[in-house]
């Protein structure tokens, strides 16, 4: 074998400056596979455990593959969530909350950072304490007040704080839009106004356009975190508007309102395969939206620069 | 805008006129924040400060002064105990998610085939990861990394280890998979961090003769410290934000609790929120980019 051979099998095994060689990318998909089964084993797991027959939970020789397709877990768990009620109303409350939370961001970021004004740098500190501070520190007096208001139990709970600028994460997306219109060029801002326009008409006509992945980015994070959200919706929901994952959080207690334990026979009683399918109708509606806004998810994150300074 | 042209009738210098319009578009801002946060802090702090009763009519309080900050971190045993639990677990998940988060992403900002793929599956706990999910998911055994704490060999060893170091590495092998799942916004605020930094620094390096992993290490770690500082801010808050943090739904029971209180309650957040802030004051101190350059 000579040297060039040589040379050239070295590069098929250990890259060069075209590939990466044979060796280091059988070690990279061999990491990527093993990372990756430990984010998609609980949902496999989740997935075929609900899909068992209460035969089959207790049979030892079936783990991965469930002798026959049994959907009765998801018929209880369906019943149990209360399922297309209980996930039209936590639609609307991740929905409403984070287009209000997101607009409202919008202009506060905008404000940020394309005017200079007193007390600016004391306003940018304060919004990042708001992410600091946590609810339980906030949380009892507005709950209070709520209930003396007789808003406690309804959407309006998280409404008014999102109107606020408040909302859940809120700093986060207002720092994402002032790192937005801070990059946006001063001259377009410029030639809006030679042209008459208004500072109003500069935000819609300028920045919003300019803003679109910050829009993307804030929407579906806010989505994603108004419905996940557990702590401040049982304070301020509890007894009102239930969502998925209130119901859940219950799931247990739901059951035996529905199943009672002493009553139904042994096949129906509650076992980790209806948890299971109501867990995953839990998170059925997010992982669709998921797939489907996938490519927009990462690549307006790419672009937006959620990186925050 | 030229300066040297004269003011009309009734307008404003330019300053002025721009400071007005600042303050109207941050304006609700400032209205929420004194409506919705500031008031209630202020007044969980006075909460904190007395014994209050929820009546039908409204609530009443009774000054104590510190008696309710006393009586949580002096006559509760589980308060403490459980903020010493949650010290631990933060400052044992905070590396481990920098580290794991940081590789991956540099993974994906390799070029490989069914680079999408992965991509799209590690950024699933982004979508699904609530309290009663990762509840649920626990309970039935679908995190753990197959009973390895159960393991005799391991249990004995565990069993060697002093206290101190007992509880932080049995934690780690009983969450190990947790972790992993808080994981996945960092991942892409680092992706999206490297691929800001600029190509030709690497081609330059590799000019000069740097191996790719002299250059990870002189050019890539580096430029990503600023982001480290921000992920590593965001994933303290993360973690204590959870709500299924003990802390957290310790506070939230005692709130409505006989013996507890809203008063009570209020002085453990605020207790909750000084331990936070000590935490995340120590990840600026160690982390802060100002640290000067790393010496060649």
């Amino acid at each position: 074998m000579n040297r060039d051979q040589l040379a050239h099998w070295k590069g098929v095994l250990f890259g060069n400056r075209t590939s990466y060689g044979v060796v280091f990318t059988a070690i990279l998909y061999a990491l990527l596979i093993a990372i990756g089964f430990v984010y998609l084993y609980p949902l496999l797991f989740m997935f075929v455990t609900s899909l068992k027959s209460p035969d089959d939970l207790l049979n030892p020789m079936v783990q991965w593959v469930p002798t026959e397709l049994f959907l009765g877990n998801y018929e209880k768990a369906f019943k149990v969530l209360d399922y297309l009620a209980t996930l039209a109303s936590s639609a609307l409350v991740s929905v409403v909350p984070s287009l209000i939370q997101t607009l409202v961001c919008s202009v506060v970021g905008y404000g940020l950072a394309r005017y200079q004004f007193p007390g600016k740098t004391l306003m940018i500190g304060l919004i990042l304490a708001t992410f600091v501070i946590p609810a339980q520190s906030t949380v009892i007096p507005q709950m209070l007040t709520y209930r003396d208001l007789g808003l406690l139990g309804s959407l309006w709970s998280l409404i008014l704080p999102a109107l606020g600028a408040q909302g859940f994460n809120s700093a986060i997306f207002i720092l994402i839009f002032y790192q937005t219109f801070l990059s946006l060029p001063k001259v377009l801002e410029e030639a809006a106004r030679l042209d008459g326009a208004s500072d109003l008409e500069i935000f819609i006509r300028v920045g919003l356009p300019a803003a679109t992945p910050a829009f993307i980015v804030s929407i579906i994070f806010s989505i994603v975190w108004y419905w996940n959200e557990t702590y401040l919706t049982v304070v301020f929901l509890e007894g009102g508007v239930q969502t998925l994952p209130m119901q859940l959080s219950k799931f247990v207690q739901a059951y035996e309102n529905l199943y009672p334990p002493g009553v139904v026979n042994v096949l129906d009683r509650l076992n980790e395969a209806v948890k299971l399918a109501g867990t995953f109708l839990n998170i059925l509606p997010l992982l669709a939206m998921y797939f489907v806004l996938q490519r927009w998810f990462v690549e307006s994150v790419e672009r937006s620069g959620i990186t925050g300074e | 805008m030229n300066p040297t042209r004269q003011l009309r009738r009734g307008e404003m210098r330019h300053g002025t006129r721009e400071a007005l319009h600042g303050y109207g578009f941050v304006l609700i801002w400032i209205v929420g924040f004194s409506i919705f946060t500031l008031a209630p802090l202020v007044q969980t702090f006075i909460y904190s400060l007395n014994q209050v009763t929820v009546e039908a009519t409204g609530v009443s309080t009774q000054f104590v002064e510190w008696a309710n900050y006393s009586r949580a971190l002096f006559t509760d045993p589980t308060f403490v105990e459980l903020l010493i639990g949650y010290t631990i677990e933060t400052l044992v998940s905070l590396p481990i998610i920098l580290i794991f988060s940081l590789i991956i992403a540099l993974f994906l900002n390799l070029e490989f085939r069914g680079k999408g793929l992965f991509r799209t599956i590690f950024f699933l706990p982004v979508v699904i990861t609530s309290g009663p999910v990762i509840k649920e998911l626990t309970e039935q055994g679908a995190t753990s990394t197959a009973g390895l704490a159960q393991v005799q060999a391991v249990a004995d060893f565990l069993a060697e280890l002093p206290g101190s170091v007992r509880t932080p590495v049995e934690y780690l092998l009983t969450s190990f998979v947790l972790i992993l799942w808080f994981s996945g916004v960092q991942i892409l605020i680092y992706l999206s961090s490297l691929q800001k930094i600029d190509k030709s620094l690497y081609e330059a390096a590799a000019i000069d003769g740097a191996s790719a992993w002299e250059s990870f290490w002189k050019i890539t770690l580096p430029s990503l410290t600023p982001t480290t500082l921000v992920i590593a801010i965001y994933t303290i808050i993360t973690l204590s934000h959870f709500s299924e943090n003990k802390v957290l739904k310790y506070i939230y029971g005692q709130t409505y609790a006989v013996e507890g209180g809203i008063g009570y309650a209020s002085a453990m957040s605020f207790v909750y929120f000084l331990v936070l802030a000590t935490i995340l004051a120590l990840a600026f101190l160690l982390l802060r980019p100002s640290a000067g350059p790393r010496s060649p």
